[in-house]
C-alpha cells in the first residue's frame, strides 16, 4: 500500500505536525515504505497464534485502592507558563 | 408500546436511540495513579505527576477499580471477557495532559448483556448491552473565569469511568429514561457508581436516528453529555423531530456530534468537532492485557447483593405487593431497606407499603427531605402501624398520629397518650354517644326509617365528630344499624 500526500497531510494534522510541501513527499516515501514491510509482515499467517504482548511471561501489576499521592499542587503546576488561583491557565478553548 | 412514532407528512417514522453512558466508578483513587478520586477539592490538589502526564510516568492499575467494573457487568447479565486490553485514544484538548485517553478498544472488560427496563405503562422490556469499557476520565476546563484564558483543572484527569454502551434497542425518549433509571439502579445497588447526575458522576450521551417502520438504521447524530434523565428525553424528542423534517424537506443527516442546549430544549451541532473523529487507537505499550482469574470473577460473583429485580420479584411473592407498589419500593436501595423493618415491626407488609408509599413519601417529598433522613424511623412507624392492627387508633386517627410524629420526632404511643387518642371501643361509651346523636336528630331519624337510606352516613359522621374521632369506627357502624332498627 502506496501513502499519498493528501494521507500524510491529514495523520500530520492530526499529530499536530506541521509539514511543508517537501517533507510531505518525503514522509509519503518513507512512509509507504514502512507500509509495504508491513504488509510482508501480514502475509504470514498469524491465525492460530495468540498476540504476544511481551517477551517476559508475566501479568498486568496492579496497585492497592488506596490514596497515597497528590497534595502537590505546587510541584504539578511547575512547569506551567502561566497559573492562576491553583488553575493551569490556557489561550481560550471553546467548542 | 412505549415507543415514539412521528407522524410526517410522508408518513410514519420510528425513532431509534442507543444511549453511551459514561459512570465513575466509585473507588477512593484514580484508575491508574494513587491520587485521590474524590470530587470537589481544591483545584490541582489532587493530582500526581501520572495524572499531569510528566515525561517517564507510568500507569499502574487500581484493583478495585477493575473488581468494581466485573461486578457491574455481572449485575448487567453481561459476559466478563478474561482478557481485556488497554488502548489509547489519541486526541488533543488542553484538559487532556497526555495527549491521548487510556481506553479500552477492541477487547473491553465486558461483553454483551442486558438490563430488564420498567416501562411508564407497567410493562417491561429487555435493552441490550454492547459493551462496557474501563477508562480515564479527563480534566475541567472553565472557559467563564476570563476573557481570553480557559482553566484547567486536572483533578479528575485519570479518575476511573466505565462507559456502558447499549444497543440500538431504545424507541423513545420515555425509554431512554427509563433505562437509564434502571442502570442508575442498579449502579447504586452494586455499589460501582453513586449515580450522581449533578456532580457529573454519571453523564449520557445519545445516538439518535429516525427510519421509516421495517427500514435498516439511518443515519445517527450523538447528542454529547446530557446531565439529567429528564434532559435526555427531551433531547431524544427534539432531536428526532428535527432529523424527520430535514429528510422530508428533501435533506440528508450527516452523522455529526450535537450538544444539548438544556434552555432552549434543542440541539446543535458541533462543528468543531467533525474533523477529530480519527482517534487512531492502538493498545497501550504501558499496559500489558489484563487477565482475570475465575476465582476472582467467581469471589466477585459471591459479594454481589439482591438486585432490584429479584427484590422486587420478592416483594410481590413475599408480601403480597403489587408489581407497582414493588417498583415503587425497591427504586432506591434505601427505601427497600426501610420498608422491610417496617414489615419486620409492624408485622403487616401491605399496610406498611401503604404508609411508606402514600403517607412518608407523601411527607419526605413536601419536607423535601431524602428517606435517611426521615424524622419518623422504621422502627417507629411499625410500632404506630401496629397500634392500628391492635385496635389502639382508628386508620384515620393514625393519620394525624404520623403527622404530629413527623413534625416532633416522638413516638406513636407517646402521641396517642398524651393527646388521648385512643380509639373507644367501650360498647357502653360509644352507645351513650349513639343515643345523644339520636335525641338531637329526631327528625333525621324518621326521615330514615321513612327510607331516605342514606341518611345512614350522616349518623356515622355526627357520632365520630361527638367521639372527636375516637370511636371505634366498625363499632358505631354495627350499632347504629342495631339501633336505627
Amino acid at each position: 500500500m502506496s501513502m499519498d500526500k493528501a494521507t500524510v497531510a491529514n495523520i500530520a494534522r492530526l499529530a499536530r505536525i506541521r509539514l511543508n510541501e517537501d517533507e510531505l513527499e518525503l514522509y509519503a516515501k518513507e512512509l509507504s515504505g514502512i507500509m509495504g514491510w508491513i504488509e510482508q509482515l501480514n502475509a504470514v499467517d498469524t491465525g492460530d497464534a495468540e498476540p504476544m504482548s511481551s517477551v517476559v511471561e508475566r501479568l498486568l501489576p496492579e496497585r492497592a485502592d488506596v490514596v497515597t499521592d497528590g497534595g502537590i499542587q505546587e510541584d504539578v503546576l511547575a512547569n506551567a507558563p502561566d497559573t492562576a488561583h491553583g488553575y493551569y491557565v490556557v489561550p481560550k478553548v471553546v467548542e | 408500546m412505549s415507543g415514539l412514532l412521528i407522524e410526517g407528512s410522508t408518513g410514519t417514522w420510528e425513532v431509534v436511540v442507543g444511549l453511551e453512558v459514561h459512570a465513575q466508578v466509585t473507588s477512593n483513587a484514580k484508575l491508574f495513579s494513587g491520587a485521590s478520586a474524590e470530587f470537589g477539592a481544591e483545584p490541582n490538589s489532587q493530582v500526581s505527576l501520572v495524572d499531569a502526564a510528566m515525561p517517564g510516568m507510568l500507569p499502574v492499575i487500581n484493583t478495585v477499580c477493575v473488581d468494581q467494573a466485573v461486578k457491574t457487568g455481572l449485575g448487567l447479565n453481561a459476559a466478563i471477557n478474561r482478557t481485556s486490553v488497554f488502548a489509547r485514544k489519541n486526541y488533543f484538548y488542553a484538559d487532556l495532559p497526555q495527549g491521548y485517553q487510556i481506553s479500552q478498544y477492541e477487547k473491553p472488560i465486558v461483553g454483551e448483556g442486558v438490563v430488564l427496563v420498567d416501562l411508564p405503562d407497567g410493562s417491561t422490556k429487555e435493552v441490550g448491552i454492547e459493551r462496557l469499557h474501563l477508562e480515564q476520565d479527563a480534566g475541567k476546563s472553565l472557559h467563564d473565569q476570563h476573557p481570553s484564558r480557559s482553566y484547567i483543572d486536572l483533578n479528575r484527569s485519570g479518575v476511573a469511568l466505565m462507559e456502558i454502551v447499549s444497543k440500538p434497542d431504545l424507541r423513545s425518549g420515555d425509554e431512554a429514561a427509563a433505562y437509564l433509571t434502571k442502570l442508575r439502579a442498579i449502579l447504586r445497588y452494586l455499589g460501582t457508581c453513586d449515580g450522581n447526575m449533578e456532580e457529573g458522576s454519571m453523564r449520557c450521551d445519545a445516538n439518535v436516528s429516525v427510519r421509516k417502520a421495517g427500514d435498516p438504521l439511518g443515519t445517527r447524530c450523538e447528542i454529547k453529555n446530557v446531565n439529567s434523565i429528564r434532559f435526555v428525553k427531551q433531547a431524544i424528542e427534539y432531536e428526532a423531530r428535527r432529523q424527520v423534517e430535514v429528510i422530508e424537506e428533501g435533506g440528508t443527516i450527516v452523522q455529526e456530534t450535537r450538544l444539548f442546549d438544556s434552555r432552549q430544549g434543542v440541539t446543535r451541532s458541533m462543528r468543531s468537532k467533525e474533523h477529530a473523529h480519527d482517534y487512531r487507537y492502538f493498545p497501550d505499550p504501558d499496559l500489558l492485557p489484563l487477565v482475570l482469574t475465575e476465582e476472582r470473577i467467581e469471589t466477585i460473583k459471591a459479594s454481589l447483593p439482591e438486585l432490584p429485580d429479584a427484590k422486587k420479584q420478592r416483594f410481590m411473592e413475599a408480601y403480597g405487593l403489587s408489581a407497582y407498589d414493588a417498583g415503587v419500593l425497591v427504586a432506591e436501595q434505601e427505601t427497600s431497606g426501610f420498608y422491610e423493618q417496617v414489615v419486620t415491626s409492624s408485622g403487616d407488609a401491605k399496610l406498611a407499603a401503604n404508609w411508606v408509599i402514600t403517607e412518608l413519601f407523601g411527607q419526605l417529598n413536601t419536607a423535601g427531605k431524602p428517606i435517611a433522613e426521615s424524622p419518623v424511623s422504621a422502627a417507629a412507624l411499625g410500632q404506630m402501624i401496629a397500634r392500628i392492627k391492635d385496635g389502639t387508633i382508628s386508620g384515620r386517627i393514625a393519620k394525624d398520629v404520623f403527622a404530629e410524629m413527623f413534625a416532633t420526632g416522638k413516638d406513636a404511643d407517646a402521641i396517642i397518650e398524651e393527646k388521648g387518642l385512643r380509639q373507644v371501643s367501650d360498647t357502653g361509651a360509644i352507645e351513650k354517644i349513639i343515643d345523644d346523636v339520636i335525641a338531637a336528630n329526631q327528625d333525621k331519624v324518621a326521615e330514615y326509617k321513612a327510607g331516605k337510606d342514606k341518611l345512614f352516613g350522616f349518623f356515622v359522621g355526627q357520632t365520630m365528630k361527638a367521639s372527636q374521632g375516637k370511636a371505634n369506627p366498625g363499632m358505631v357502624n354495627e350499632m347504629l344499624k342495631a339501633k336505627l332498627g
